[in-house]
């Protein structure tokens, strides 16, 4: 049973340069075992111009590698070019795309991923979704395991999908922080969300570090590691794990959940194998067990 | 162009009464449960209070609107189902819906029930919009708090459902119903459970001869002696960027956009919201009775400006922003 979960690639969530795109995109082409890939900038729509065509390359390499690629949708549409960016998606029924913003949902006919920034914490809501052609849901990160297996439980054939690895995506905003921070206004920003690759970290008053902004988006600091039995996901309805680009070594991030998920290796060298890649903080999975999401991975819930 | 319309919140039946005394056309109320986004002790309405409140105000030509504008927990949609089914019974002019699953069940189960669509959803483009109004029906969106009037002014003729824009009170910096910071330091936040930054999490310490609030034991923000302390409410918290300190997401201010009020009516905007049912009947009516003098001014095609200050001392942390309303804030 457990062999059938599958390992996507989630969007890339920070402001990456193109050349550094087409390397990443490629290494996970040649070495990752993914399934599948989303693509496509889903915080800010002024920094995709920089990178569409990066983005269009990569697609290629991974495709030919014979990755699934999935276009996701922008999370908060700011502007005309963002609303136009989404629907364009939204209209090509005959391509799986995910959906990050209700947006996408108007004008959408065919299949589709709903993605983790849109509200869907029941079965009902999600139901409402497959009418109108969800195939896969995208657990939103506040979700329970529990709640993620009530929802499956409730939406028979419904595919589920769990962000199993990286920075959790906590909340958009019309105000960019990066451009606060530097004393910037959000319409001439300059870009400088590009500095931090992982986002700015940010610490609380006492010293601990608590979050870390991505412009108009802000993270949680820890890194959320799934590192449940693959027969306690599977019965959660869980197919898929999601992992989320970082400068980590996401090769071996990947290469370690697949064999968590094969059942090769146990929860604790799960952790190990991704402390060794380098993620940009504490392994914390609160969420999924029902408490505050910064909980460490081991601490009692 | 119509006179807009004012809209309070009632966190009991008292101060319901008080807002409509005050002067408020329509009063927006939630069940004593967590179907609703202010799920604090000791406020809110039973169905029986919801009844009798619905009858007391129609009596007086006033609105009633019942917020079940939280997302309903997996596997305990009856809770929510419920809300809505007290809500048709009660009477209530509209509902105010966040969650699709709410809204379906809304739709079939009360089809003349008035659909407004909660902040909570983030609707902000005129697409998701129109999603709503097409799917379920929705006659009115409550406004993301993240557009400028001019956002508003081109959104309005683009879409062809009411609009419903905060003016006053808390001030989400976050697109509301997208956050989810208050559950990642608590456990608790709006989505799942109906409150942000939740009382029963806050503490306030002395260390060092100053007060240091602090959130799920994260400290916030410290205050000399004699200081005021404010609420810690996350995003509102200092915090530490490259060493430096700093109000990174917002200062400690509320929203009051009262000096907007001319702009958002040209915009085309239907009602003006004010925040805070958990703030008391005393509270709504000072804001209610400002706010009424206002729009009958505008009305009479006089100045506003006179009420502009009237409740500057109500702001939390004393201070004021038009937030998101001036596009400078971003």
């Amino acid at each position: 049973m457990s062999d059938a979960i599958q390992l996507t690639l989630g969007p890339l969530l920070f402001n990456w340069a193109p050349d550094r795109i087409r390397d990443f995109y490629a290494r996970i082409a040649d070495e990752a075992p993914v399934d599948r890939v989303y693509l496509g900038e889903v915080v800010c729509g002024k920094r995709a111009p920089l990178i569409d065509a990066a983005l269009a390359d990569a697609a290629g390499r991974l495709a030919e590698a014979g990755k699934t690629v999935v276009w996701s949708t922008l999370g908060l549409p700011a502007l005309k070019r963002d609303r136009k960016a989404i629907a364009a998606l939204a209209a090509e029924q005959e391509m799986l795309i995910e959906i990050n913003d209700v947006s996408g949902l108007q004008g959408r006919a065919g299949a589709f991923v709903a993605g983790p920034l849109l509200n869907v914490y029941n079965e009902g809501a999600a139901r409402e979704l497959m009418r109108r052609g969800c195939v896969r849901l995208c657990a939103n990160v506040e979700l329970s395991l529990e709640a993620v297996s009530a929802i499956a439980a409730g939406c028979p054939g419904l595919e589920i999908e769990l962000f199993a690895f990286g920075r959790l995506p906590l909340a958009l905003s019309g105000r960019c922080y990066h451009a606060r921070r530097h004393g910037l206004h959000k319409d001439s920003c300059q870009f400088i969300c590009d500095r931090d690759p992982d986002g700015l970290a940010l610490k609380t008053l006492d010293g601990r570090d608590f979050l870390a902004v991505n412009g108009v988006q802000t993270l949680s600091h820890g890194v959320q590691l799934a590192a449940a039995e693959p027969e306690a996901l599977t019965a959660a309805g869980v197919t898929a794990l999601r992992l989320s680009p970082h400068t980590a070594d996401m090769v071996a991030v990947a290469e370690a959940f697949r064999a968590r998920a094969d059942g090769r290796i146990d929860a604790a060298e799960l952790a190990a194998r991704v402390e060794a890649a380098g993620p940009p903080g504490v392994l914390v999975d609160g969420y999924l067990r029902g408490t505050a999401g910064l909980e460490a991975v081991g601490g009692a819930a | 162009m119509g006179a807009i319309e004012l809209v309070c919140p009632a966190g009991s039946p008292a101060m319901l009464r008080a807002a409509v005394e005050a002067g408020a056309d329509s009063v927006y109320c939630g069940m004593r449960d967590d179907t609703n986004a202010r799920n604090f002790p000791g406020l809110n309405f039973s169905p029986a209070e919801l009844a009798d409140s619905v009858a007391w105000a129609h009596d007086r030509g006033a609105r009633v609107l019942l917020a079940v504008n939280t997302f309903a927990r997996a596997g305990a949609g009856d809770r929510w189902r419920a809300s809505v089914d007290a809500a048709a019974a009660s009477g209530v002019d509209a509902v105010i819906v966040a969650d699709l699953g709410v809204l379906a069940h809304a739709r079939e189960a009360h089809p003349d029930l008035r659909l407004h669509l909660s902040v909570q959803a983030a609707a902000g483009s005129p697409e998701a919009i129109a999603f709503y109004a097409e799917a379920y029906g929705v006659k009115r969106v409550v406004l993301p708090r993240v557009l400028s009037v001019e956002e508003i002014a081109a959104l309005m003729r683009e879409i062809t459902v009411e609009t419903e824009a905060f003016v006053f009170g808390g001030l989400c910096v976050m697109a509301e119903g997208r956050c989810a910071l208050s559950s990642y330091a608590t456990g608790r936040s709006p989505n799942l459970s109906g409150v942000c930054s939740p009382p029963e999490s806050v503490t306030y310490t002395e260390e060092e001869g100053a007060l240091v609030s602090r959130l799920g034991g994260l400290a916030l923000d410290r205050y000399a002696p004699g200081e005021p302390a404010g609420y810690p409410t996350l995003c509102k918290g200092r915090f530490a960027v490259g060493g430096e300190l700093s109000y990174l997401f917002e200062d400690p201010v509320s929203l009051n956009a009262m000096s907007l009020l001319a702009a958002l009516r040209r915009a085309g905007v239907t009602a003006v919201k004010v925040e805070g049912r958990q703030r008391g009947k005393a509270y709504v009516a000072r804001v209610a009775a400002a706010f009424r003098g206002a729009i009958d001014a505008l009305d009479q095609g006089l100045d506003a400006a006179p009420y502009e200050q009237l409740l500057t001392d109500l702001a939390e942390g004393g201070r004021e922003t038009a937030g998101a309303y001036r596009k400078t804030w971003r």
